[in-house]
């Protein structure tokens, strides 16, 4: 038991005493323990109150079902769309000097100053039947809000800054001397990109289409303004838990929770799995 | 032979090899120059790592075709509206109405079909009043709305003039074929013993009711007790007034919605006595077992009506309509009036009700929204920014 | 494009494209919403914008908004920092599990998270229970809306500083100690300097969020008006009122406070940056 918390490296002068280890460690897991994992205990248990076969039946129904698919699609479309997006601002942004980047990056982070209440009532203000562009759009019998367009765009704006976020200070970090060496080499753009730039970035890369990813499954508030609740057609997954919530399902709607939260875990821990598996490779990048 | 060397840790180059350096490095010319680093391994040992091999070029540009491929299905599956397809309607309804339509749209689609027609696809969309009424004014295609009160409708036709002025009056009992009042719900064995109105603004009394501003229900409970505080002092709407602001301060949590009050009632266990409407608190005694509360019936309570309307600009065409019209006009039948007392609404027709959902509505003296003069005028002076109910938080 | 934009020429291809898809991506999903509210705004004009927004009620709901934002913010700025800490630094059976799990408040939604925190501490919660008897409420007060923001705005301190605490080289700390320094004036000194950059931009972007924080807050604040109304909620009920017009006056005036607070912890950041020596 002595050894539950031994530094990294045993070099006492880069490490604090036993006693204030022990004492962080101690704060760390009880804070944690509290504020993230009583949270998630309470929505599994609630799912589970009426036994497992009840959450899997509730989750097996079609509004559900359709809501899962929903969800998924709409992850599938908004985080490769996020990550080109990512992919291309971060090369014009660390790769090259131009006026106003400064200002540029501010415009890339503000989807998270806005709140998502206002995102959603500035995308009706846009697109709403009351505003001429929208009233384009329904004139050619397209829909953009309370249908899946519009629900795509929402979850776009909300989880805009994140692939963009976690490349541009690697990349910057990174500058731009072995792309110029493969140049020279004569290799092409596109190859030098997948061959030495794409493999510098993958881990920031990775991570940042797993926020991603999880924050686009779990949107709640601008989607909400936007989707129109219709069943089994505009609900995504947190919809419809609202919506399960306030019918009293509250089985259904804590298992479509856990659901929720075990697809976003999986993402995580599959991340923390490649990490670990790829340690040493990981270290490697890092270090030079 | 040809060598692979490694000049930094990502650029490789490949060239014939030269000769050995040292430090285990080697040169190799690559037609012209002449470059040196350390050799990379051959083929065999440099196994591609599952990381790297899903970051390749070729996974990638897969990638990124299925993208574009998932982009175009979701746009070009968006204005779906296929001629052949069998007629849909959307009703867009207020939150405690789930299980009535759920069950009304089976019995519907059963008779439409007896009648010989196709059967109708019928989609639904809950959620609060007011905000279902903003959807559609946004541009929600619905035909059909069913919403908590009259003003929620007035102000879609006020906005969008999809729906004739006078439409309260196309269908009977101003076009509310269910309607509903305004009860108390308390905990087993009413432990702080509240009967009527006047207990309710006790010391140590907590009420739990939603915000009138978000919620319809919210505003029958305030007009309600205004209804009740008005006839106690004789017309003084300053005493009203009074009253209602005693009432709202003994709110501990004002939800946004009347699903929400409940949950917090039932389920958090918080405040003494919850303003719901009736068919809500039968439903919470069903879902949480009789004994658990009890339901307190004050002397005067109010009439809602939440009615239902056609949204005649969204008809696309003929045989819409016609469903369209049906699934209103059926509301009254024997059939779905018994279906509404089922589902503990106050139906008026009560010939095809079983002896035990008539029996459950206790009397009681209901005033009805025109005594207040209407929505039109109760509105405004009411619930509008600056109105009575933000004077009674300003005033504080 | 290429000469009229750039400042210098690089001898990478790729600026044309890459900088075409970053604006029109940039334009459709985040200008062109923004520029429909702030068009809004224009119309409304400057007078009507300040007489719809300065209301004490309005105001109160600013003010609590930020309030409880800056403190979650405060909180997660200090546990972040531990957390990342000890995260990296220690080794200890769970750890890896902890590590995992930092992200979940951005995979839960956060209405769930706001009805699970209701459950827990609501008074006849797990949580709740306990406290009563010391007469300590925080469903339905302020400090519900504190703990719901603290959930929300955890993973942003920790993720920010945690890549920076793997780079640091043991050798300043090394140093530090030869020369005589203690522990924790080496901690201070040393590396809460290396890390201060980090720490502001984890700091912005938690406090930003927890600002415009709707979905969990409405279900464990009380939302009584110049009590626990949060700005977002003001938003919605302008919303439900159909006054599309003074919604849009909060969310502008809620846009300019985070936007104008954003800045002032990026000026503090490129100022500390130049202190030390861009670190």
């Amino acid at each position: 038991m002595s050894d539950i918390a031994y530094p990294v490296r045993a070099n006492p002068v880069t490490t604090e005493p036993r006693l204030a280890r022990y004492i962080l460690i101690g704060t760390v897991v009880v804070l944690i323990a509290i504020l993230l994992f009583a949270p998630l205990i309470a929505v599994f248990s609630e799912a589970l109150r009426e036994g497992w076969s009840a959450a899997i039946s509730s989750l097996s129904e079609p509004d559900a079902r359709s809501a899962i698919q929903l969800t998924l699609l709409v992850a599938a479309v908004v985080v490769p769309l996020n990550a080109v997006f990512g992919i291309a601002a971060a090369w014009a942004i660390t790769k090259f000097d131009f006026r106003g980047k400064a200002f540029l990056i501010t415009l890339i982070d503000l989807p998270f100053s806005v709140s998502p209440v206002v995102a959603g009532l500035a995308l009706v203000l846009l697109f709403g039947s009351n505003s001429a562009l929208g009233a384009w759009f329904i004139a050619h019998d397209m829909k953009i809000v309370f249908a899946l367009p519009g629900i795509l765009l929402a979850t776009m704006f909300v989880t805009f800054p994140f692939v963009a976020r976690e490349l541009i200070p690697v990349m910057m970090e990174q500058g731009r001397a072995e792309e110029e060496a493969a140049l020279t080499l004569g290799a092409s753009g596109w190859r030098t990109f997948f061959t030495v730039t794409l493999p510098n970035i993958r881990w920031a890369l990775l991570y940042g289409v797993l926020l991603c990813n999880a924050r686009a499954m779990g949107e709640f508030g601008a989607v909400a303004v936007i989707s129109g609740k219709i069943r089994g057609e505009t609900t995504t997954m947190p919809i419809m838990i609202e919506m399960l919530y306030n019918e009293y399902l509250s089985v259904a709607a804590f298992s479509l929770a856990a659901a929720l939260a075990m697809l976003a875990l999986v993402t995580l821990l599959l991340k923390s799995l490649l990490e670990w598996r790829y340690a040493d490779l990981l270290s490697a990048t890092r270090r030079h | 032979m040809i060598r692979t060397i490694a000049i930094s840790s990502q650029v490789l180059a490949q060239g014939t090899f030269v000769r050995d350096l040292v430090g285990g490095h080697i040169e190799i010319d690559t037609g012209g120059r002449r470059l040196s680093g350390k050799p990379v391994a051959s083929r065999k040992d440099t196994r591609v790592s599952p990381v790297r091999a899903a970051f390749s070029a070729r996974h990638l540009r897969a990638g990124l075709l299925s993208m574009i491929a998932a982009i175009g299905l979701a746009v070009s599956g968006a204005p779906a509206v296929h001629a052949q397809e069998s007629v849909e309607i959307l009703n867009v309804s207020y939150d405690p109405t789930r299980e009535f339509y759920r069950a009304y749209n089976e019995l519907f689609n059963e008779w439409w079909s007896e009648q010989g027609n196709d059967p109708v696809t019928l989609r639904q969309s809950h959620g609060g009043s007011g905000g279902q009424a903003r959807s559609v004014i946004d541009g929600l295609e619905a035909q059909v709305v069913t919403l908590a009160l009259s003003a929620d409708i007035d102000v879609i036709a006020e906005n969008t003039g999809k729906i004739p002025e006078d439409w309260q009056s196309r269908l009977p009992h101003n076009s509310s074929p269910y309607t509903s009042t305004i009860v108390f719900l308390v905990r087993e064995g009413n432990p702080k013993g509240i009967e009527d109105w006047d207990d309710l603004v006790g010391e140590d009394v907590q009420v739990i009711t939603p915000n009138p501003k978000t919620s319809g229900g919210a505003r029958w409970n305030f007009l309600a007790g205004w209804g009740w505080a008005l006839k106690e002092f004789g017309g003084d709407e300053k005493k009203a007034q009074n009253y209602v602001a005693a009432l709202y301060g003994n709110v501990p949590v004002l939800d946004t919605g009347a699903r929400g009050s409940t949950n917090t009632f039932v389920q958090r266990g918080m405040g003494d006595v919850l303003l719901a409407w009736e068919n809500e608190a039968f439903l919470a005694l069903e879902e949480q077992g009789e004994d658990a509360f009890d339901i307190v019936v004050p002397s005067i309570s109010i009439l809602a009506e939440p009615p239902v309307a056609l949204i005649d600009e969204n008809i696309k065409s003929d045989a819409q309509r016609e469903a369209a019209e049906a699934y209103l006009e059926h509301l009254y039948s024997p059939e779905a009036q018994a279906l509404a007392l089922k589902n503990f609404y106050r139906a008026w027709d009560t010939s095809a009700a079983s002896e035990e959902d008539i029996a459950r509505f206790p009397e009681v003296e209901l005033l009805s929204i025109e005594d207040f003069g209407g929505w039109a005028e109760v509105q405004p002076t009411f619930f509008a920014d600056g109105g009575i109910f933000d004077q009674i938080y300003e005033g504080q | 494009m290429r000469t009229g934009i750039l400042r210098s020429a690089s001898p990478l291809p790729g600026f044309g494209l890459s900088f075409g898809i970053m604006m029109t991506v940039l334009s459709i999903v985040v200008l062109l919403p923004i520029a429909a509210l702030l068009g809004r705004g224009l119309t409304i004009g400057p007078a009507d914008l300040w007489e719809m927004v300065n209301s004490q009620r309005i105001r109160s709901a600013l003010l609590l908004s930020f309030r409880a934002a800056l403190i979650a913010s405060l909180f997660n700025l200090v546990f972040g920092l531990l957390l990342a800490w000890v995260l990296v630094r220690y080794r200890f059976w769970g750890r890896r599990l902890i590590d995992a799990a930092i992200d979940l408040p951005f995979a839960l939604p956060t209405a769930v998270a706001g009805i699970a925190l209701t459950a827990l501490y609501a008074p006849n919660g797990v949580f709740g229970q306990l406290l009563a008897p010391f007469n300590i409420k925080i469903a339905y007060t302020e400090i519900g809306i504190w703990l719901a923001l603290i959930f929300i705005g955890l993973p942003f301190v920790v993720r920010t500083v945690q890549p920076v605490i793997e780079e640091l080289d043991h050798e300043l700390e090394e140093a530090s100690a030869t020369l005589g320094a203690r522990r924790i004036y080496t901690l201070y000194r040393v590396i809460l300097p290396t890390l201060t950059p980090a720490l502001l931009t984890g700091f912005a972007l938690a406090l930003a969020r927890s600002v415009g924080e709707y979905g969990s807050v409405i279900f464990i604040a009380g939302n009584l008006p110049l009590q626990t109304e949060i700005a977002p909620l003001l938003i919605v009920i302008r919303l439900e009122e159909y006054n599309y017009d003074a919604a849009t006056a909060i969310g502008l005036a809620m846009l300019l406070i985070s936007f104008a607070m954003l800045l002032a912890i990026n000026a503090i950041q490129i100022w500390s940056r130049r202190r030390m020596g861009d670190v």
